[in-house]
């Protein structure tokens, strides 16, 4: 109630000590709350729904998921490019934060880039799926073989291939080197199975002058390389769409809107995920409000940046002599669709403006909400990119086809969050999913500032 | 298309448009009257017979599963309903066997290629079913096999597996098809005609469409002869295979002219040509 002596809350406390740090990281290694198992559970029954559509889909055929023609598209891939997407944000907060020293990503960095990992180990998932023969997938590598077949190379769709596989090795990379000294602290506090575990991972890390400085090098290197291998998986993504002659996906801004949705679904997890450990965890310390406070305004300012190149996207095929994207526009905010394209704005476009906020970006539950939606709302984003061209292409036969897809896709759909789900957790009691070493860091020069403040 | 081939020739992965004279001695094509069509659909069930296509059924039909190669698509003009045919106007659908293919190109592991005869073929064997390709197409040609009809979903039952076609595979689930000009009917005049040391005669072969069409609205055969059936067709109505835009298009001033390309616009350079239909009034 003092409103005169408002202290500004601080990113993290310049007080706790380091033995402290590693005691409460290293217990969420341990015992969580029951809630974890909970969770736990309800993303094994998800991911076994997932499994039991997907057996019975590679049995039958992929009749069974209502695509048809001219639907050949369906939520398979309309979820591929919102894993793709869910990917990125990792990548913002883990290496390009730390490239422009921006510190209050340390304590939340290690789960955002396991984020990225899943998500795109996810995203591979519905390439697999999505295949009329996932049995024949290697086909698409551009593996030797003696009859030198090659895949085609003018296929956005190997692009594709070669860019997740590409974005996928360096983001485990990333992933692991980052995590090296704090493998090396569980390798100090752990008994058992563990204790060889993480000496292995731990790639006998003794924190001596020369292997931090490697270490330094190594991991600003990739991230330095990670950076724009982000922005070109997205951009590829997009040229799936863009590359193709279709009305409504043959538009030049599409690579920039797809790597701001991906950023911008990639914050909104950013904060779901955030709250979620910070409550099974007991991670109040380390996750603190001042940096869900500055993860939601980023998201804002994402969120402006997507709204801004939605409109392009529309103000360009508005205007363009393309008649045909036109009236595919217009069959989006007036067919069969209708209702989910404007979900789609209003989710992305305008729900963002609780984020400008204060008391909102303070209050838990409306933020988890908050984020929940977003994320919603870019995932329809992705179903209205795929699926209404369909229904209104450039040939009549194909006007007016409403399609609707079936319990299966849904079901697969549902089981990857499940699969994802389940991959994060297991991740968070496997891994400190707080960056001990970097804590550490941040508290130090925090300290050090406050002792000795720069000259202004 | 080998490293080794890529490596020799690098402009073998632009696929420029096509050029007079790129099939200097073999180039498929089709000129389609839709005067003559009545939509009798004989040409959908020949095709069905020849080509090995199951049969769906009612509920995978209204699915928009049917694997027709050919359709016949019905419009509906309302300010012609007097007509004796009320209104309803058909044109046959088939794949357009595009010189500059949008589905060629975007195929991941380059199933669906140019034949040197001016086809567009597609490699059962190596497709994986992405489904880019129909997703690309223009004219939505391209059927899917969503099930596995010889085996799981009984669409030839004992003893109708003794009719089918020994000429060409019964599909597989998961791999896409499409009309393929009945290309092993193709294929077998060829061969006859290079046992025989000459050229494929013009109506040597037809594909079972046009065999089976009762008014001959489906003329078939080689462009590249300029005495074919076909190739005149295209002289007379001077529609080019390598134009997007014709002269009924350019110019107002003939009348007479009818033959046009399916959405020419986008250049896929389709090599059907269709014949508008003349109203009795017209006449």
């Amino acid at each position: 109630m003092n409103s005169v002596t408002q202290v500004k809350e601080k990113d993290i406390r310049e007080d706790i000590a380091w033995a402290q740090i590693n005691r409460d990281v290293l217990k969420s290694l341990e015992r969580p709350r029951a809630t974890y198992w909970l969770l736990f559970a309800l993303c094994f029954a998800m991911f076994c729904v997932g499994v039991g559509c997907e057996t019975y889909q590679y049995q039958r055929g992929l009749g069974v998921s209502a695509m048809n023609n001219p639907d050949m598209w369906g939520l398979y891939i309309a979820t591929f490019i919102f894993w793709i997407g869910m990917s990125h944000s990792g990548t913002l907060l883990s290496a390009i934060l730390h490239i422009i020293h921006a510190d209050w990503r340390k304590p939340i960095y290690r789960f955002a880039e396991a984020m990225t990992t899943f998500s795109l180990l996810t995203a591979g998932l519905f390439v697999a799926v999505h295949l009329g023969r996932l049995w024949q997938i290697y086909y698409a590598l551009p593996y030797p073989n003696e009859r030198w077949v090659w895949p085609n190379f003018q296929s956005p769709l190997l692009w594709d291939a070669i860019a997740i596989f590409t974005y996928l090795s360096s983001s485990i990379l990333f992933l692991y080197i980052g995590a090296i000294p704090d493998f090396a602290i569980c390798r100090d506090n752990a008994t058992g199975w563990r204790k060889y575990f993480y000496s292995k991972l731990s790639l006998g890390w003794m924190g001596t002058d020369r292997q931090w400085r490697n270490f330094r090098v190594s991991y600003l290197t990739i991230a330095c390389f990670l950076i724009p291998l982000a922005v070109s998986v997205h951009s590829i993504v997009a040229s799936d769409f863009a590359m193709s002659q279709q009305p409504g996906w043959h538009i030049t801004s599409f690579p920039p809107y797809f790597v701001a949705g991906a950023l911008y679904s990639g914050c909104a997890a950013i904060i779901t995920l955030f709250i979620m450990l910070r409550y099974t965890f007991r991670f109040e310390e380390y996750m603190t409000m001042p940096i869900l406070d500055k993860i939601a305004r980023l998201t804002f300012a994402i969120a402006m940046v997507w709204t801004y190149l939605n409109l392009i996207e529309y103000s360009s095929v508005w205007y363009g002599a393309d008649t045909v994207a036109k009236e595919t526009l217009i069959q989006r905010a007036t067919g069969p669709y209708a209702f989910w394209w404007w979900s789609m704005n209003f989710l992305g476009s305008v729900l963002p403006f609780t984020l400008l906020f204060k008391k909102r970006r303070a209050n838990l539950t409306v933020m988890m909400i908050v984020s929940l939606l977003l994320n919603l709302g870019m995932w329809l984003e992705r179903w209205m990119i795929v699926t209404p061209t369909f229904s209104h292409g450039y040939y009549p036969w194909t006007w007016d086809h409403t399609f609707f897809p079936s319990l299966i896709q849904w079901g697969i759909v549902f089981g990857s969050f499940g699969w994802f789900g389940m991959l994060f957790m297991l991740f968070c009691k496997l891994v400190p999913s707080v960056s001990m070493y970097e804590v550490k860091e941040m508290v130090y020069h925090r300290k050090l500032a406050k002792i000795q403040p720069r000259e202004a | 298309m080998s490293l080794e081939q890529t490596l020799n020739d690098w402009t073998q992965l632009r696929r420029t448009h096509p050029q007079p004279g790129s099939h200097p001695d073999l180039k498929w094509a089709m000129a389609i009257d839709l005067d003559a069509c009545t939509g009798c659909n004989a040409c959908v069930v020949a095709c069905y017979a020849e080509n090995n296509l199951p049969v769906v059924g009612k509920e995978k039909f209204a699915a928009g599963q049917a694997m027709h190669w050919i359709r016949v698509e019905r419009y509906w003009n309302e300010a012609d309903e007097n007509s004796p045919e009320q209104g309803a106007q058909f044109l046959p659908m088939l794949c357009q066997q595009c010189e500059a293919a949008p589905c060629e190109t975007v195929c991941p592991v380059g199933a669906t290629n140019h034949t040197a005869d001016g086809l567009n073929s597609q490699v059962y064997n190596r497709c994986i079913g992405s489904r880019y390709c129909s997703a690309n197409c223009p004219y939505k040609v391209r059927y899917f096999n969503w099930y596995n009809y010889p085996e799981q979903e009984k669409a030839w039952p004992a003893p109708l597996p003794m009719q089918l076609n020994p000429d060409l595979t019964v599909r597989t689930k998961g791999v896409m098809e499409k009309c393929t000009f009945c290309v092993q009917r193709l294929t077998d005049a060829k061969n006859t005609a290079r046992n025989e040391g000459r050229a494929v005669r013009d109506g040597e072969v037809l594909p079972a469409c046009a065999q089976a069409c009762p008014t001959s609205a489906i003329t078939f055969g080689n462009l590249s002869d300029p005495y074919s059936h076909v190739a005149q067709k295209w002289r007379l109505q001077r529609v080019e295979i390598n134009k997007d835009k014709q002269l009924k298009d350019i110019d107002e001033s003939h009348p007479g002219l009818r033959g046009y390309r399916i959405l020419e616009d986008l250049r896929p350079y389709p090599s059907i040509m269709y014949l508008e239909r003349v109203r009795d009034n017209q006449a």
